[in-house]
């Protein structure tokens, strides 16, 4: 199918809004009634067609105006986009992960024409048509992870791999769930992860650690996270939190199915060639909540897993003073009936609400 | 004095040790305030090692001068601030032997930084100690502007840079040498609680 870009904003009048292709193939995180923490890893191999797991990057509505986002928060703060001197070859084969898979997934949208080392990339939803010598980093206006990932949607980490340990060296950090890469740039995987609440006690970052330094070229691998934003705001950084923090305080019961939307990022991990590091692309999908709870197996299950998530973790997620809220407002949409097994919306399958 | 034992805490927290002599053609010891007693107790249990020591010490109002000159060192040097000292160090970083033994000794801050230039000179993190003696005072950034405020000993605290009144975190950068500092009342504007001495 043809995408239709949206014309949208992800901040002041918050025009964002998902139409009901993008509310059908959300990736909705839970594949059961209750959530914790676990080393949820599956191969990246493809998914369902229409669904955000089918193409390696995936390209949905959202792109432009994500795109035109990125390029403001950059112009704000630049320190969104840093890569440590030994991380230029990885930049590189970024560019050429990306530019390969989009040209091959996307062959209407995107073109790739090489001749040796010289490289033509026509990128049609945003305009771009440019020739460059691969390897080269005077012949692109920026370097060159910087330059393919203005033109991709999501976060990339890009981690260097040394001592039996991954290394956040590099990355493009503009959508993201509150933590700062100019913070974080130099530190190994247990260092970044620090913050996290009963992960490191249950063991799961030491297992993970052992999957991500075995993953092959060619055999990528994903996962799902999730957390909550008031507002479909892309940029909750950090940095701006003193801006944006008080925005969870404007939820009330009559705005909050509108205001309040899940937040899941689409996590997936490829070894790069040359570099030998792993790229981690965080793509962040938004809904509100009044537009998850149209699918009735959805409404009964969110309300489920937010009731009975442990306080560590809706603290650590920032939403425990607005939980109650939620709950009124989830409650409405939970019969009680059973959910189908899995995480997919199951619409012709699952009962219509029964209250 | 007794060493202060710092609360189990995340791991992105630095943790320190107590300095032993080790074996090494030349030994470079970076110390402020009460960092000097670290240096005096290394020096008795291995007296020969001083032959080979050079001394940065920054005494930061303390009074240890006389006694680390005492130990007579190789060389030493006593700077007014880390900031004065750092060209110093780096050159002397810059020119270190192979097999150089490193030995930071005093408040967080000044082992961080310290530690840092030893890293980006290419001295391996095994031939460097850190001890921790005297003030628990954090050297922080404040993550919406950036500014480093130096010997925060309260939280909150208000960052010297653009005044918002930042919560000290745990998570700690050892590129920035300093722990994260982040709005406390982002979701209440004007709710500031009452400061409270760190550990207390
Ligand atoms: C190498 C790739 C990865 C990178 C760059 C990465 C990065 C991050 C970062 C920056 C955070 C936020 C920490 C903070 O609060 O400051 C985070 C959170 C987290 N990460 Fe990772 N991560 C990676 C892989 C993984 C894997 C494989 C797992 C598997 C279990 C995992 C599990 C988690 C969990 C459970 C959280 C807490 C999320 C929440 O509750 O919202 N991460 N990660």
């Amino acid at each position: 199918m043809t995408i239709q870009f949206n014309n949208e904003t992800f901040r002041d009048d918050y025009s964002f809004h998902n139409s009901d292709w993008a509310i059908k193939r959300f990736p909705f995180p839970f594949h059961e009634d209750s959530y914790m923490y676990s080393v949820n890893m599956e191969q990246h191999r493809g998914g369902p067609e229409g669904s955000v797991y089918e193409k390696r990057f995936d390209v949905d509505e959202h792109y432009v105006s994500e795109m035109r986002d990125r390029a403001m928060v950059l112009a704000d703060d630049p320190l969104r986009c840093q890569s440590l001197p030994h991380m230029t070859l990885a930049g590189w084969d970024l560019l050429e992960l990306i530019m390969v898979s989009k040209s091959e997934d996307y062959p209407d949208l995107f073109e790739l024409h090489r001749d040796g080392n010289t490289w033509r990339w026509i990128n049609k939803p945003l305009g771009i048509d440019d020739t460059f010598t691969f390897l080269d980093e005077t012949t692109l206006p920026y370097g060159p992870m910087e330059y393919i990932t203005r033109q991709a949607q999501g976060d990339f980490c890009v981690l260097d791999q040394r001592d039996e340990m991954l290394w956040m060296d590099a990355g493009m950090v503009t959508t993201q769930a509150d933590w700062s890469l100019d913070f974080d740039i130099g530190m190994n995987f247990f260092e970044w992860h620090a913050p996290v609440p009963l992960a490191h006690e249950m063991g799961i970052f030491k297992r993970a650690l052992k999957f991500l330094l075995n993953i092959q070229q060619g055999a990528p691998a994903r996962r799902l996270n999730w957390t909550m934003t008031v507002n479909p705001l892309l940029d909750t950084s950090p940095e701006n939190y003193h801006k944006w923090g008080i925005q969870k305080t404007t939820l009330t019961p009559e705005n909050i199915g509108s205001k309040q939307h899940l937040r899941v990022e689409l996590q997936t991990f490829f070894r790069l060639p040359r570099s030998n590091a792993l790229v981690f692309p965080i793509r962040c999908y938004l809904i509100s909540f009044q537009d998850l709870v149209t699918m009735p197996k959805w409404g009964r299950r969110l309300h489920r897993v937010v009731r009975d998530l442990p306080d560590e973790l809706a603290t650590y997620k920032g939403f425990i003073d607005n939980r109650p809220m939620m709950l009124d407002y989830l409650s409405q949409f939970d019969d009680g009936l059973p959910t189908s097994p899995g995480v997919f919306p199951d619409q012709d399958t699952e009962p219509a609400l029964q209250k | 004095m007794s060493k202060f034992q710092f609360p189990e805490s995340i791991k992105s927290r630095p943790v320190y040790g107590t300095l032993e002599p080790r074996p090494g053609k030349s030994h470079l010891m970076i110390a402020d305030a009460e960092g000097a007693e670290a240096l005096l107790d290394l020096a008795a249990q291995d007296a020969d090692l001083m032959a080979k020591a050079h001394i940065i010490f920054i005494p930061k109002g303390t009074a240890y001068s006389d006694k680390l000159q005492a130990l007579n060192p190789a060389q030493y040097y006593e700077g007014p601030s880390y900031e004065a000292s750092v060209q110093r160090l780096r050159h002397v970083l810059a020119n270190a032997h192979q097999g150089t033994q490193v030995y930071l000794a005093g408040t967080e801050g000044l082992m961080g930084q310290a530690q840092n230039e030893a890293m980006q000179a290419g001295i391996p993190h095994t031939a460097i100690q850190t001890e921790h003696r005297g003030s628990v005072a954090r050297r922080m950034q404040c993550v919406h502007c950036k500014g480093i405020t130096e010997d925060v000993m309260h939280d909150p605290f208000q960052c010297a840079h653009c005044g918002l009144h930042l919560f000290v975190r745990d998570h700690y950068s050892r590129r920035l040498a300093a722990y994260q500092g982040v709005r406390v009342d982002a979701e209440d504007h004007g709710n500031i609680p009452e400061p409270v001495e760190l550990y207390k």
